[in-house]
């Protein structure tokens, strides 16, 4: 807040400029050409594991027209049908081209099982899985937050005992939590519902379960980013001018303590998404990692490389917007990227 | 007048008691009020460490300080200065036990104080700035908002003023153009700028105290003397500024009265002209004469010989701090403590109203003089060239591609057995010169031959063989040691391959190179990081000179130790030097060792070589204008231009000198000069501004 009353004072514009200020308009002509370049980065990791996932299906033992068919009633007239239908006949890189083609159209393809696009399959499900995740990642951001803010620095004690607990919960998997979770919250006392369960109410215990894996990684990151700033000159010179702990801790440690922590929530969406899929499935929860799991068992190739294609797509849209949080976070960077 | 506190003497109070201090003050010009700001008696200050051992780090100190005057406490690093300023804002460390008898700012009693009513005391009574504004102002928050936060904390102004009143306050400690620079970050500002916001934002809620601790550190001489012009524009204004510093001529410069601190007691106490004309206890007087200057030429500047290590181990508290590096120390000083007695002679102490003390059981003993560095420097009549560097260039590019020269046509001799100077500010193009002479840069153009033979241009393959006869000491001696050997296998990779079986091969010639740098042979085992950097250093010149090299490069070699450090480092250099009769290339931006160590000096400014001739010659008739602009900068503690009421205008370190303006392009070059050997040749000037 405080830089902004002196943001706002007139006659500063051609003060910038003179004074060749990097965050001036080079800056911003810098930032677009970044972000240009950034953005067909993107692209070519969202391609490039769509070819993955062809290449790893299509090195898959097995015929998949035969497993589409199911054990039973195959005859050699159906299973040629079948495979001409799917275009499994033609020569393997006149599907890959196809394959593209139908992806840079946006068209990821047909279902085998549900016999549904896989688009309208993944988008109906994707909704329920990114309220999951994104309840999950805020929870434990906000309580990891919490962790650090109160415990950096402290009293060996309290802090032993806050760094103890993030280790156990790091160290635990995430269907154990679960399963936990449910034992005492829905089987016992009877708060939350075990299965399913809409709005707020079935979301609790799912994104608890979610948060509390990632929570242990985030509180210790951010603590040793907190403590790591706390001894630094700036903390004792902010002291010096009288500042209060909380001022010191809010004002100056934690943003220095949001650098590592943001390339941190870069790399759980990763953990997110898998964390996802588990959790769907002990809660019995609809979702996209439901899908995967039962695409993957029936060997539903367009679903499978739909999931993979769109997981990219997240994953490459997380990380573009962490490197923009790193520019916020830290003015520095804003030259040293450019 | 003469009458003195009498403290207990088991922990004796130093001297400058504040009511003693009081009682003259009046009758000093320039002392403004009766009352000191900050009154402390008998502060001691303890840190619990690893395994519950206590150690002290201020035992027992006093000190007062007036409006409009600076105290200034001196000392090498752990001696306690820091901790001592600190202790007065209340941020002594984790795990520190503060007492005193008195500890008083702006009449309150400091003693016993919570957190809370700590904070109103930091900032608004006493402002505390640090060294090295980078690390000091937060990186990620504009100057603008760190200046602000003292103005709200304290609510010096209303909400909406702040604004405005952090532009005044840049513009006060003459930041120009300050509404730019509030919305700017620290990496954004220079060195220069970012310690004058650092000044402004302790300033800020305008406390009458203000603890400066090693300001000028870390800055190019004329911007340190910029700081310093405003650190006295405060004082004059009436702060009362405690100045915490190692550099004797940046406290020159400064203060008025003088603290010399060693093992968190005040060892000496006077006015600053007392302390520095007539130093009268042991350390003072070593601290004094370790600043390699004109005058120290061809003597030593450690009183210690054959280049001994002294570093000072732990001291359990008992007689005197200095004994263990003290030359005059007797059985008496280890067993009793030292009194506290009126120093500088006895008709000064009267005639200067006894203010000037020092806690010395041996002030009568005269000092022996500083032995002088043997004579010839191994330099007989052999003069054959070790190292010729003929109109050599190179240039790099810049981050937005344009190519600058970072040295322009430059060439210089070495002969066996001599040390040629190189001096010059941060990017002068030394450490260049440097490189393409140690083979690891190839020149643009020009070409250096060492041994006769030819160096650059050649195939790494035909340089190896010959490698060995060019060795570097480098500045940071700690980051050119793999950390994980020890200092035997360190040495050892100068003697073959870097294994265990040279080092048992080879450790005769080890422990004989140890002794021969002064260091103890029982240190081989070691690991770098737990020697102290007078130790590293000792080992970094072991390695240089096990394969008994012709040349030896010295990079800023001395730039990071304490003085009395520095001044061991450069005898034991110069008396290798006589006994090995190596030839030295030293690299260094301070004037005063560069004066102090060479034979013959080359002045690089902007890639180019101005100025170079025998260093007597070059310094006493510059014939550069940048040489002279040097030299006016050059600093003298006990220059009396340089001592009390000062109108701060020149600078005061031995340190190259910026000048004052970048100068538009390089002077062109003269009519095609020979290669400067011991011919003494200026560059043809352009005019300076």
């Amino acid at each position: 807040m405080s830089p902004q009353d002196t943001q706002d004072r007139p006659d500063t514009r051609d003060g910038q400029v003179k004074g060749g200020g990097p965050a001036g308009s080079p800056g911003t002509a810098n930032l677009w050409r970044w972000l240009v370049r950034r953005l067909l980065l993107s692209v070519v990791v969202v391609l490039g594991s769509a070819t993955a996932a062809f290449v790893a299906l299509y090195l898959l033992p097995g015929d998949p027209v035969q497993t589409m068919l199911g054990p039973t009633g195959q005859t050699p007239a159906l299973v040629a049908e079948v495979r001409h239908e799917t275009g499994f006949d033609h020569p393997v890189y006149v599907r890959y081209g196809l394959f593209m083609g139908r992806l840079l159209r946006g068209d990821l393809g047909q279902s085998y099982q549900l016999h549904q696009s896989v688009k309208s399959l993944i988008f109906d499900q994707l909704g329920s899985t990114v309220e999951l995740a994104v309840t999950g990642f805020v929870l434990a951001l906000v309580v990891a937050t919490v962790l650090a803010v109160t415990t950096a620095g402290r009293r060996p004690l309290l802090r032993g005992l806050a760094s103890t607990l993030e280790l156990v919960l790091a160290s635990l998997p995430g269907f154990w939590i679960g399963v936990l979770l449910l034992t005492f919250f829905s089987f016992r006392w009877q708060l939350f519902p075990a299965v399913g369960g809409s709005g707020v109410n079935g979301l609790v215990l799912p994104s608890v379960t979610l948060a509390l894996t990632l929570l242990g990684v985030f509180a210790q990151v951010m603590r040793e980013g907190m403590e790591r700033a706390l001894s630094e000159p700036f903390v004792l010179s902010s002291r010096a001018r009288g500042a209060s702990e909380t001022t010191v801790r809010v004002r100056h440690a934690l943003r220095h303590a949001m650098v590592p922590m943001v390339t941190l929530s870069g790399w759980s969406v990763g953990a997110l998404l898998s964390g996802a899929v588990i959790i769907e499935t002990i809660f019995s929860r609809p979702g996209l990692g439901r899908v995967l799991v039962s695409a993957v068992n029936s060997r539903d190739l367009p679903v499978i490389s739909g999931v993979v294609v769109v997981s990219a797509v997240a994953f490459s849209a997380v990380n573009l917007l962490t490197d923009v949080l790193y520019r916020v976070v830290d003015p520095r960077l804003k030259e040293a990227q450019a | 007048m003469t009458k003195y506190p009498n403290g207990p003497q088991e922990h004796g109070s130093s001297s400058a008691s504040p009511r003693d201090a009081q009682a003259e003050r009046p009758q000093e010009p320039g002392a403004r009020a009766v009352r000191p700001l900050v009154a402390v008696e008998d502060l001691r200050v303890s840190f619990r460490g690893a395994r519950g051992v206590v150690v002290e780090a201020v035992r027992g100190v006093d000190l007062a300080i007036a409006p409009g005057e600076c105290l200034a406490v001196v000392g090498e690093s752990g001696s306690g200065k820091s901790v001592t300023a600190r202790a007065l804002v209340g941020l002594a460390g984790a795990g520190a036990t503060v007492r005193a008898a008195r500890l008083e700012a702006d009449g309150r009693d400091l003693r016993g104080l919570d957190d809370r009513q700590w904070r109103e005391i930091r900032g608004r009574r006493i402002g505390l700035m640090l060294q090295d504004a980078l690390s000091s102002l937060d990186p990620v928050r504009t100057v603008g908002a760190e200046i602000a936060e003292a103005l709200r904390v304290h609510r010096v102004v209303p909400r909406a003023e702040v604004g405005g009143r952090v532009v005044e306050l840049l513009a006060q400690s003459r930041v120009p153009e300050p509404e730019l620079r509030a919305r700017q970050y620290p990496y954004q500002l220079s060195g220069g700028l970012r310690q004058r916001a650092l000044i402004a934002s302790a300033m800020a809620a305008d406390p009458g105290v203000l603890i400066a601790d090693e300001p000028t550190t870390a800055l190019d001489v004329a911007v340190q003397a910029q700081i310093l012009d405003l650190l006295a524009a405060k004082k004059a204004e009436g702060t009362a500024v405690l100045l915490i510093s190692h550099d004797l001529a940046v406290v020159a410069r400064l203060a008025d009265r003088i603290a010399v601190m060693y093992r968190g007691v005040f060892v000496e106490t006077g006015t600053a002209e007392q302390v520095l004309r007539a130093p009268s206890h042991p350390y003072t007087r070593q601290l004094l004469a370790a600043v390699p200057s004109a005058h120290a030429k061809g003597t030593r500047l450690s009183p210690w010989p054959g280049g001994r290590a002294t570093a000072g181990g732990a001291w359990d508290g008992t007689g005197c701090a200095f004994a263990d590096r003290c030359p005059l120390a007797v059985d008496l000083c280890r067993e009793q403590q030292p009194p506290d007695v009126p120093a500088g002679g006895d008709a000064e102490a009267g005639a200067a109203g006894g203010e000037h003390r020092a806690r010395c059981s041996r002030l009568d003993v005269p000092w022996p003089a500083p032995a002088a560095v043997a004579a010839g420097r191994g330099r007989g009549g052999d003069q054959r060239t070790v190292l010729e560097v003929s109109g050599v260039s190179k240039s790099f590019a810049g981050p937005d591609g344009v190519r600058r020269l970072a040295v322009d046509d430059v060439s210089f001799t070495l002969d066996a057995g001599e040390t040629l100077g190189v001096l010059g500010e941060s990017g002068s193009g030394k450490s260049t010169t440097a490189a393409v002479v140690l083979g690891l840069l190839e020149p643009d153009a020009g070409s250096v031959r060492v041994l006769g033979r030819p160096w650059s241009g050649r195939p790494e393959s035909e340089r190896r063989p010959v490698r060995s006869r060019v060795q570097l000491i480098h500045q940071d001696p700690l980051g050119s040691f793999d950390p994980r050997f020890t200092v035997e296998r360190v040495i050892s990779e100068a003697l073959g391959t870097p294994g265990r079986r040279t080092v048992r091969r080879e450790r005769a010639r080890i422990t004989e190179l140890l002794r021969l740098v002064g260091l103890d042979p029982a240190l081989a085992g070691r690991r770098p990081r737990q020697l102290s950097g007078g130790q590293r250093q000792r080992v970094a010149i072991a390695r240089a000179i096990a394969p008994e090299p012709d040349i030896v490069v010295c990079d800023e070699p001395v730039s990071a130790l304490d003085a009395s450090v520095q001044a061991q480092i450069l005898d034991l250099l110069a008396d290798l030097q006589e006994r090995l009769g190596m030839a030295m290339l030293f690299i260094s931006h301070d004037l005063g060792v560069i004066h102090h160590t060479s034979d013959r000096v080359l002045v690089m400014r902007q890639g180019v070589v101005v100025e170079s001739g025998r260093v007597e010659e070059v310094f006493l008739a510059p014939a550069h204008s940048y040489t002279r602009e040097l030299l006016a900068a050059l600093p003298r503690v006990d220059d009396p231009a340089a001592v009390p009421d000062k109108e701060v205008r020149t600078v005061s370190t031995a340190k190259a000198a910026a000048p004052a303006e970048p100068v538009a392009g390089d002077p062109p070059a003269g009519p095609t000069s020979p290669p400067p050997s011991t011919a003494r040749t200026a560059r043809k000037e352009a005019p300076l501004r």
